[in-house]
């Protein structure tokens, strides 16, 4: 279980980027995380896995606080987290394979890591998992040739292989045409279920948010301001977390 | 009020002004100089036909081939050898001194001050100072132009681990890699071509900048000429610059060529 207790930010003083945020989610959940731009979306996600450093309150997976974990604590914790990026974030002169198992350099010695020597049930597993993503013709592909929608599946196998209790996902469509939207969102709802993993993306997609997510959790200006099941997230809602009428892009 | 049109009209106006000054800048500075720019554009043609007629090699300046060549290939090996220990150099230092896979903003400082010292010196400078303590030595031209390349390739390969490393480290970072297996499995590979592609480049750069450091050092290719010429066998000089030309052409359309393999 993920929980997120009173978690405060600010780049600059008096000027909070997030105030007071909480929530806690179970494993087997997708959540979206909407908001208009500048909201506090990205902090609140890198936080998670501390590529940004917060400034107060907790962050416990199974229990155990990232924020105050040392170096070797916070690669183990980061480890059990996976991240995939709406600019995908690949080595692009590198094989598809090798991406997907730079998955696994958290779980490696540095050496071997260093040099990339995998042993061979890691070399299967991402085999396996390009398959589950609809990639096994690919393998040996640079990722440079592929289109985005692939690109973003090899992230999401990079992500699987490091075996995660949380996918965090910012902004993973933003850059797909909507066949690919719809693609890697049904992905992602299903990956949650199948390994009983938290995911929790960021959208400005509110329809593929409510059709897809468990979860809503609604910011603006660095404030929790919803956290609920897709399903109450209503009309009135949405114009008072955008201010204007948003409702045309439920449609 | 800025207006959209007020603002193109300044715009205008300020383009006229820009030209206008740059115009009475040259011509100050020719008065200043007693410079006549025209009087040189017209001795252009002849100066090249002089050229042309005295530096010609004849089949007389066929005899001198072997040495030229001898010493032009010793000194593109020069460029070589100095350019490839410089990038080594130089990716080291850029690792350090890079804001993305660096140390603090001090460092980068300090980084950027060193590469842009070595850079800002003059090639020649930098072989007449080494000259006193090396002599008149092949490395003492190899230490010049180790000192220039490396401060360029320190500055160039800093932006391009900025630019082209930046996003793909920080998804390596999260999956819980250290900091070598980041470097070794996402900064170097991303920025592999682009670093080829600089020290390319720089190959180029010193084969030309080499011929000009052996006058000074007494070595190499530029040494040949220097002798040639002095000696007023111009048609020898005349043949060791047409030498020069062929390699430095070549070596361009090569390295264009393993540039679009890489790329
Ligand atoms: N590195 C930074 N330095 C200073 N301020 C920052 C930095 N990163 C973000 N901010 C500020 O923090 C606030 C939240 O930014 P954040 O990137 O989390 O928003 P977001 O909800 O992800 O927006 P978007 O939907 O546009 O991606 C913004 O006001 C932004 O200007
Ligand atoms: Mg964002």
């Amino acid at each position: 279980m993920l929980e997120v207790k009173h978690l405060e930010k600010s780049y600059q003083k008096d000027k909070p980027a997030l105030t007071d945020i909480s929530f806690s989610v179970e494993p087997g959940t997708f959540v979206a995380i909407i908001g208009p731009s500048g909201a506090g979306k990205t902090t609140i996600l890198r936080s998670l896995n501390q590529l940004i450093k917060d400034d107060g309150g907790q962050i416990l997976l199974d229990g155990g606080d990232l924020r105050t974990a040392n170096k070797t604590q916070l690669r183990n914790y980061r480890r059990q987290i996976g991240m995939v990026f709406q600019n995908y974030n690949l080595v692009e002169r590198l094989t598809v394979i090798e991406n997907v198992l730079h998955g696994r350099l958290g779980y490696k010695s540095t050496l071997a890591g260093m040099f990339g020597r995998y042993t061979n049930e890691e070399k299967q597993e991402a085999m396996t998992l390009l398959q589950k993503v609809g990639l096994e013709d690919f393998a040996l592909q640079r990722c440079s040739e592929l289109s985005g929608g692939q690109k973003q599946r090899v992230g999401i196998a990079r992500s699987l292989i490091q075996h995660p209790k949380v996918i965090l996902c910012d902004e993973p469509i933003a850059s797909l045409d909507p066949a690919s939207s719809q693609t890697v969102m049904q992905l992602l709802k299903d990956l949650t279920t199948e390994f009983n993993i938290i995911c929790i993306a960021n959208l400005h997609q509110i329809g593929l948010a409510k059709d897809y997510a468990d979860r809503i959790i609604g910011i603006r200006q660095g404030k929790m301001v919803f956290n609920e099941e897709s399903d109450a997230l209503s009309e009135k809602i949405l114009e008072t977390l955008y201010d204007q009428n948003v409702t045309e892009e439920l449609n | 009020m800025q207006t959209p049109v007020n603002y193109l009209a300044r715009k205008h106006w300020k383009q006229t002004g820009t030209i206008a000054l740059i115009g009475s800048i040259y011509l100050l500075s020719s008065w200043i100089l007693k410079f006549d720019g025209l009087t040189g554009i017209v001795a252009i043609p002849k100066a090249f036909s002089w050229l042309g007629i005295n530096f010609k090699p004849t089949a007389n300046s066929i005899h001198f081939l072997p040495t030229i060549w001898q010493k032009l290939i010793g000194t593109v090996l020069l460029a070589i050898a100095s350019t490839v220990v410089a990038s080594f150099i130089a990716i080291f230092v850029a690792l350090i001194g890079a804001k993305a896979t660096g140390g603090n903003a001090l460092v980068q400082t300090v980084v950027r001050g060193i590469a842009s010292f070595f850079r800002n010196i003059p090639l020649v400078a930098w072989a007449m100072i080494l000259l006193f303590s090396f002599k008149q030595s092949d490395f003492t031209g190899f230490l010049a132009l180790l000192l220039m390349s490396v401060g360029y390739l320190i500055r160039a390969f800093m932006e391009i681990i900025e630019d082209e490393a930046s996003e793909t480290m920080l998804a390596l970072k999260a999956t819980g890699a250290s900091y070598f297996q980041v470097i070794f499995q996402a900064v170097l590979p991303q920025i592999m071509p682009s670093l080829i592609s600089w020290i390319l480049y720089m190959i180029e750069n010193n084969v030309r900048d080499a011929t000009l450091v052996g006058i000074l050092t007494g070595t190499g290719i530029g040494f040949v000429f220097d002798i040639y010429y002095k000696s007023f066998r111009f048609d020898a000089a005349g043949m060791t610059v047409l030498s020069i030309i062929v390699v430095v052409i070549v070596l361009e359309v090569l390295s264009n060529q393993i540039r679009k393999v890489i790329l």
